[in-house]
């Protein structure tokens, strides 16, 4: 365990080290190499794995060195983040040994294999099953709404290995090869034409039994931890990495793997309603002639304004160092409200031409594009009905709903 | 920067997003103060009396609370404090429901004293309110219920000393039991914005003849009061026309998005209790989802306006460039929401809810009231698109 250290010393040593080290016509993966050797990647995760042990408060120390030489920091985008989170929390020196370097490094890309055709709310649910033969899992089913499936080396895997067991008993959790026959990985396309997400088949895919995360029966609660980390941050307020202008080999390479992990999520901005070019087509299309229009713009321009900083009052207790309030947990229904009405008042700001699609709707089809990808916000991380029970119950404390799926799972009612 | 530009950059750098240590101690304490005074069975009492409130509160919460003059400057005798404490306060009474003139003498007279008199006029007007020994209100509206200044048709006619009033007002909260009148009028021969003016008078003078009307919120009074050549004096000069009065209208719509929002936390908590409580078809009604979902959207609906109306009342207190449509957003929001949530929560509690016995209906009609109460939703959206520059307005 590291000794108390200020952040002064912090910075002092952080800052040498990049003056010593850093070189932006290193490449990509050596650079990382070198961050990963040193601790400064990622100086939360612990000493012996390639970190420093830093509190956050002194990591925001590290960045701000990086940021201000323009160093490349290490891969954090996608799901990789999350699968170095739960490896932490739950997986063996092997494992940890065997992965978290090169999702440092960002050699390895990760995908999140949970969703299934049968479970989506119901995530504890899944039926792809993983039976164990001598020293492999043996693993059969599907998954759905996979991002980066395509491209990913590995997956985080939940699979029942019990039907006997209640449920969220019977589940476990592993860390599968994608890239290996029995996996085949097809395209998804959507309502709204993008194809961002993957389903997955799993025809006797196999998984050596090292790579079990966690204990047999243990994949639910190792589960828990992925989602959790996947939900902070989540509060509508982090803005997507920046796109850097530097120039050097190891810049051009970064943008490179940037494009790649944000290409799925092109649409998301129209998924949201884009609610900043309210106005502005409202005054192009003179629709702000019309007090009944302005009346539905004002509408939403308050919820929106109200969203916002709701979150921004969440964030600043949480600074303070209050117990979160309600303000909290509201964030994603708030989206989901706020991105409906945007849609309807695009629509009654466009008139006819919201029937037209691609280059021949307004702004080159971007409007188009928001009224055929709001339906998503409402269903995609947790649908408006499953975001209600959470707040019902663990907010406003109000007694769940009696359960039908107790009980060994082989006898629960399923798709 | 064009003003509709102002909507999206968030001068919003400076404005904090949670109250201080200090604030949050004052609230608790208001709290425990009008938990303990302002019990529904003394709500039902006072909304049945002439006067509407109990004197005896009213000296505890001005001599122990300070609470009358608590956004006016110590020199003339207040607290000192400012916009945010000011809507504390009335969040609180909100909550509470609590029955006395302070809308009326606090965030109506004394702002309108404090944006238009001189400084004599504060010297001399406002110890007297600070205290909590005089009462006082502001009358805007006339016969046809117009929040809109330039609907005022009040004339005030120059005499030898000060002016004579001539006209009606209503709508004029706690004007049955106000000591002094803050009144907006016109000089004769002027329309719109021009030649508007607030002049100050007892409300005992002579030509003045005050009516209680029958409120549909018996927690909030109303009176009529006719002026037939009474004597008044000027507020503050002549030249500043209707920019104090819009700004006092503006403070007072900020100040009561935050009363809403304490009333629709009531209305949550209430609702939120029963639903653990009762019971139907061997459940409690709270473990249904259709129960479950309304009580979570009724939640989001009461943490974005109290958004709202904490950012307008943070916004004004740093006298931010975008407050006044701040308040139009925020009163918008505010009433939206509150009758909303008074409402479900009649629902919630079924035919119980709609007795008169049950205390729901003393917040749903102080959510009626409120609603329209310094002017709709639909005419704050309004101004809030105009005060943006989302279309040519003349409001100001």
């Amino acid at each position: 365990m590291m000794s108390k250290i200020s952040e002064t010393e912090v910075r002092a040593e952080v800052r040498a080290w990049l003056a010593a080290n850093w070189d932006p016509e290193l490449s990509l993966a050596a650079w990382r190499n070198k961050l990963a050797d040193s601790g400064w990647g990622m100086p939360q995760w612990p000493e012996a794995w390639y970190g420093r042990g830093l509190p956050m408060s002194l990591v925001r120390v590290v960045d701000e060195e990086f940021a201000a030489v323009g160093a490349v920091s290490a891969a954090k985008s996608g799901v990789r983040h999350l699968a170095a989170a739960t490896l932490l929390e739950h997986g063996s020196d092997l494992q940890k040994k065997k992965f978290l370097r090169r999702i440092l490094t960002g050699e390895d890309s990760w995908c999140q294999l949970f969703s299934e055709p049968g479970s989506g709310s119901d995530l504890a649910g899944a039926t792809t099953r993983a039976d164990l033969n001598g020293d492999n899992w043996i693993v059969n089913g599907q998954k759905v709404w996979t991002t980066s499936a395509h491209h990913a080396d590995h997956g985080l895997l939940l699979a029942r290995t019990d039907w006997d067991a209640p449920k969220h008993e019977g589940l476990s959790y592993f860390v599968i090869d994608i890239k290996q026959p029995g996996v085949d990985v097809q395209p998804l396309k959507q309502m709204n034409g993008h194809a961002s997400f993957n389903q997955v088949f799993f025809t006797d895919a196999i998984i050596p039994a090292e790579n079990l995360v966690g204990g047999v029966g243990d994949g639910w609660k190792v589960a828990m931890t992925t989602l959790a980390h996947e939900r902070r941050g989540a509060d509508g307020l982090s803005s997507p990495p920046r796109r850097g202008s530097r120039t050097g080999r190891i810049h051009a390479e970064e943008r490179a793997e940037l494009e790649t992990a944000n290409q799925p999520y092109t649409w998301y901005p129209q998924r949201a309603g884009r609610v900043d070019l309210v106005i502005e087509r409202a005054k192009e299309t003179g629709a702000n002639k019309d007090p009944v229009v302005r009346q539905e713009i004002a509408k939403l321009m308050i919820m929106a304004k109200s969203a916002e900083w709701t979150a921004r009052r969440a964030r600043a207790a949480q600074q303070q160092g209050r117990p979160q309030g309600p303000e909290g947990s509201l964030g994603k229904l708030a989206a989901s409200n706020v991105a409906r009405a945007a849609a309807r008042v695009h629509t009654l700001i466009t008139g006819t031409e919201a029937m037209l699609t691609g280059s021949a709707s307004p702004r080159d089809g971007i409007i188009a594009e928001i009224l055929v990808s709001v339906p998503a916000i409402s269903i995609a991380g947790g649908t408006d009905e499953i975001q209600r029970n959470i707040i019902a119950e663990r907010v406003l404390g109000l007694p769940k709903e009696p359960r039908s799926d107790t009980g060994p799972f082989r006898n629960v009612r399923k798709n | 920067m064009s003003a509709s530009d102002e909507s999206r950059v968030e001068p919003t750098r400076r404005i904090p997003f949670a109250f201080t240590d200090e604030q949050e101690q004052f609230r608790s304490a208001l709290r425990r103060f009008l938990n303990d005074k302002s019990l529904t069975t003394e709500v039902r009492r006072l909304m049945h009396t002439a006067e509407g409130y109990d004197p005896e509160v009213w000296r505890h919460l001005s001599e122990e609370l300070a609470l009358p003059g608590i956004h006016i400057p110590e020199q003339y005798g207040g607290a000192g404090f400012g916009m945010v404490e000011l809507c504390i306060v009335t969040e609180e009474m909100g909550r509470a429901l609590l029955c006395a003139p302070y809308f009326s003498t606090t965030v109506l007279a004394a702002s309108a004293i404090l944006n238009a008199g001189t400084e004599a006029q504060k010297s001399r007007l406002l110890p007297g309110l600070a205290s909590g020994a005089r009462l006082a209100t502001l009358a805007v509206t006339e016969l046809d219920g117009n929040w809109d200044p330039r609907g005022i048709e009040l004339v005030a006619t120059p005499v030898a000393e000060g002016y004579l009033l001539d006209g009606a007002k209503s709508y004029v909260v706690d004007g049955h039991v106000a000591d002094l009148l803050v009144v907006a009028a016109r000089m004769a021969g002027t329309a719109g914005h021009q030649g508007l003016a607030l002049f100050t008078l007892g409300a005992d003078s002579a030509g003045v003849e005050r009516r209680l009307l029958e409120s549909m919120d018996p927690t909030r009074k109303l009176a009529r009061i006719d002026f037939h050549g009474a004597h008044a004096n000027l507020l503050g000069n002549q030249d500043d026309g209707a920019q104090p009065l819009i700004r006092t209208l503006d403070q007072a719509a900020i100040a009561l998005a935050n009363e809403m929002v304490g009333g629709a936390q009531a209305m949550l908590d209430s609702a939120v209790d029963y639903a653990k409580l009762r019971v139907q078809f061997g459940r409690t009604i709270g473990s249904f989802q259709a129960i479950k979902h309304k009580c979570a959207d009724m939640l989001l609906d009461v943490e974005l306006a109290k958004s709202a109306a904490y950012y307008a009342a943070q916004a004004a207190a740093i006298d931010d460039p975008q407050w006044p449509a701040m308040a139009n957003l925020a009163k918008a929001a505010a009433s939206e929401t509150y009758l909303r949530t008074a409402a479900e929560c009649i629902q919630i509690h079924g035919g119980i809810g709609f007795t008169w016995d049950n205390d729901t209906h003393l917040w749903f009609k102080r959510a009626k009231s409120s609603e329209v109460f310094l002017g709709q939703p639909n005419y704050h959206r309004e101004l809030l698109m105009q005060r943006w520059g989302v279309c040519v307005g003349e409001f100001e």
